[in-house]
Parts: C-alpha cells; structure tokens; sequence
C-alpha cells in the first residue's frame, strides 16, 4: 500500500500553485506538508483526494485508499454526535463507532447536537469521521485548528495507532505533533503564475 | 446510499429543515385563486387542475436551492465526493429524498385542496395520478439545476431561471391530461408523455447532475 506522486502540477481556479512535485508515502508512515499560507498544501489534497484533476504528473495509489479530511467537518447541526458519525460509517460500509468516540473523547457527547458543540468539539467529531471511514490513506488539511493542547494529544495518538496498524497520513499543518513524521516542504515547487494552465480545455474558460 | 436517503429524510424532518414549505405554499396558492378570479364555480372548476399543477411546480422550486447548497456549505459534498459512493447514485438519492418530502406531500395533498377550487369529482383521482406521474420529474429536473448552480451564492433566481423552461413539458403534459381526462377526451397520448418525460428525467439527469457537480466542486 502507497502513494507515489510523479511530476504533479496542480492548480487553483486556472493559475498553476505549485508543479513537478513528487514524493513516496508508504504505509507506517507520516509525512507532514510545510509550507507558507496559499502556497497550495490544500490543492494538492484536494486534488489528491480526486476532487480535481492535475494538470501533469501521475498519483498512483490503490483503489478506495483515501480517506479525506477537508477545512470544513461536514457536520449536520440539527443531528447528534453519534448520527452524524453513524452516518459516515454506514457510508463507507463499516458500522463501529463506539471506538472513534472513546478515542476522541466523544462519547459524554454523543447525544448533543452538532450544532450545540463548541468548535474544538466539532473538529474532535470531524476527526473522529477518519476513524469509521477505515480506509489506509488519511489526507488531512490542518487537522489541529482550533483544538486544544490535549486534544491535539489524543489526535497524535490516533495517528500513531493508525500508522502502527499499517496505515499511512500525510498532514497538512504548521505545528508540531510530536508525531516521528518526515517533512515534506512545497516551498521549492511553487509554481509560475503567469505560466498558462494548459490551454484548449473547455473548462478553463468558466473559471 | 440508503444512509445518504434516510440522513436526508432526518434532516428535513427536524426543526429548520423546511418541511412543510412546499405544503404550505401550495395551500395559500390554492385559498388565494378563488378569491382572485372569483366564486364562479364553473370557472374554478375549469381552471383548478391547472392552477393546482401550477401550485404544486411552484412550490416544488421553493425547496431546490436547498438539495445541494448546505451539504456544499457545511462541506458534507467535498467528503461526499471522495466517499464510496458513486456521485449519481447520490444525486439520484437527493432527488429521491426531495421528491418525498415534496413532491409525494403535494400530490397527496391536492385532492383535498381540489375541493377548495370546486374541482369536478373525476378530477379528485386525475390531479392526483398525474402529479404522482409528473412530479418525479419536478424533483429530478430541480436537483440537475440545484447541481449546475452549487457552488453560487445567491444561486437561487439563477436556478429558477434555468429549471423554468425544463418544467414546461412536464406542467403542459401533465396539465393538459388531467384536463382532458376530467371532460371525458382522450388522454392516452398526453398521459404516455407525461410519463416518458417523468422516465427520461430519471434515467439520464442523474448522471448530467453528477457531473455538474464535479466540476464545480474544483
């Protein structure tokens, strides 16, 4: 199981953010995505994720690997803890949630409104979806914003269980987790902006 | 996918999530025309089962912007997206989930509100086939605009504007065959396009829906 990126470019509404990237993610292991504010960490998940095409290289990984962990937690307000996470475990086809509330300390919570959590609870919930989704591969886009000092503990701890059992993440994030990660800096890719993304695709045009 | 219907089901059943809009709307619509036109009786029973085919298209476009809009704000469609189910198997199961908060309420719904628009008695059972055959359609041809205007603020108007023309067979054909149907004509033509139009939405918009959302979730 691994992620092998060659020769990436990716792009943001039509300008290239950052090109010819390639690095290894092999299982057990973390690597941790540097690089200053806009310089294309969340586009390269994205596009990782297969949210949007690249615009050259290859990303090979096995089918059904990633599982994606975006800014926004997706979070329906009007349902509970235990809903909401009961529904994205039914989605990706496993049914235990009990385990993802013990270890994200969720489970006083699991009868509450999303919508009455505070926001660092959100993102505990937000975090705790990884965990049902079972899949090998976590691409996390600054999985810590807004948590505190122990729960930011508790996400390192589920990383390292989840690397230990054979899995593999790759974080986006600007603090230290205490994790035993490899640093992956984009600075050295950015792209050049006024270089032309690629001209003749229909869709360019619209964005 | 099931979850994804039953998730959604839950969601609009619960406070804020706007059952009861449509319902409503297409009730003030149905009180409304007989104080606007007046208490002929003969004449609101000739216009009721198109103004009630009118109501219930309209009050099936309140709720659209809302199929898509939230699960993009609160970035449930982002997650949905990389998840392991196939995009049109989830737009289908979003028009699914409209339809029976929506569509099926309004169908099951007009018979009654026929009686306030003097609506003939063989016009009880003919608004309420054809809305059962036509609003499908409504709900599938809504969730294609609300997937090509997602990621708009404001998307609304733009969405109306574009799914207006897209409802005029299914209102004409379906309209027209309750029409003929309650003064005894023939409506074996009207009615077998009503449902092609009903059948054709369902099987191909899926896909042109999932597809639209592809690409605006770049």
């Amino acid at each position: 199981m691994e992620l092998l990126v060659e020769g990436l470019t990716v792009a943001r509404g039509g300008v290239p953010v950052l090109e010819n990237l390639g690095f290894r993610l092999s299982s057990g292991q973390v690597l941790v995505l540097r690089g200053p504010n806009g310089s294309g960490k969340t586009t390269l998940l994205r596009t990782l994720a297969g949210l949007q095409p690249p615009l050259a290289g290859e990303i090979s990984l096995p089918p059904e690997a990633i599982a994606y962990g975006a800014h926004a937690d997706g979070l329906k307000g009007q349902l509970s803890v235990a809903e909401n996470l009961a529904f994205w475990a039914s989605v990706y086809g496993t049914r235990d949630i009990e385990r993802a509330l013990v270890d994200m300390n969720l489970v006083a919570l699991r009868d509450r409104p999303a919508a009455n959590l505070s926001a660092g609870q959100k993102r505990r919930l937000g975090l705790a979806r990884l965990l049902v989704t079972g899949r090998p591969i976590w691409l996390l886009d600054e999985p810590t914003v807004s948590l505190d000092a122990a729960s930011v503990a508790l996400f390192a701890d589920a990383v390292r269980a989840h690397v230990a059992a054979g899995g593999a993440a790759l974080i986006a994030t600007h603090i230290d987790l205490g994790l035993d990660a490899a640093i992956f800096d984009v600075t050295p890719f950015k792209a050049d902006p006024d270089a032309t993304a690629g001209d003749g695709a229909f869709d360019e045009a619209f964005l | 996918m099931i979850a994804l219907l039953i998730r959604d089901l839950r969601l609009t059943f619960r406070a804020g999530g706007g059952f009861g809009l449509g319902l409503a709307f297409f009730l003030i619509v149905t009180v409304l025309v007989p104080f606007g036109v007046g208490p002929e009786s003969a004449l609101l029973a000739r216009i009721a089962p198109g103004i009630l085919w009118v109501g219930a298209l309209l009050a099936c476009l309140l709720s659209l912007d809302r199929i898509f809009q939230l699960d993009f704000e609160d970035g449930s469609l982002d997650l949905l997206a990389t998840a392991p189910v196939p995009m049109e198997g989830a737009v289908a199961m979003k028009a699914l989930a409209h339809w029976l908060t929506t569509g099926l309420p309004l169908t099951l719904a007009a018979p009654f509100f026929g009686g306030l628009m003097s609506l003939p008695t063989a016009g009880f059972l003919w608004v309420f086939v054809t809305l059962l055959i036509g609003t499908p359609a409504l709900s599938m041809i809504g969730t294609f605009g609300a997937a090509l205007t997602v990621g708009l603020k404001r998307g609304g108007l733009l969405l109306s504007l574009l799914v207006l023309p897209l409802y005029i067979p299914t209102l004409l054909f379906g309209a027209e065959t309750a029409r003929r149907a309650i003064m005894g004509m023939e409506y074996a033509q009207t009615f077998a396009i009503l449902a092609g139009v009903s059948a054709g939405s369902i099987a191909i918009l899926p896909f042109a829906a999932a597809a639209a959302i592809r690409i605006n979730l770049r």
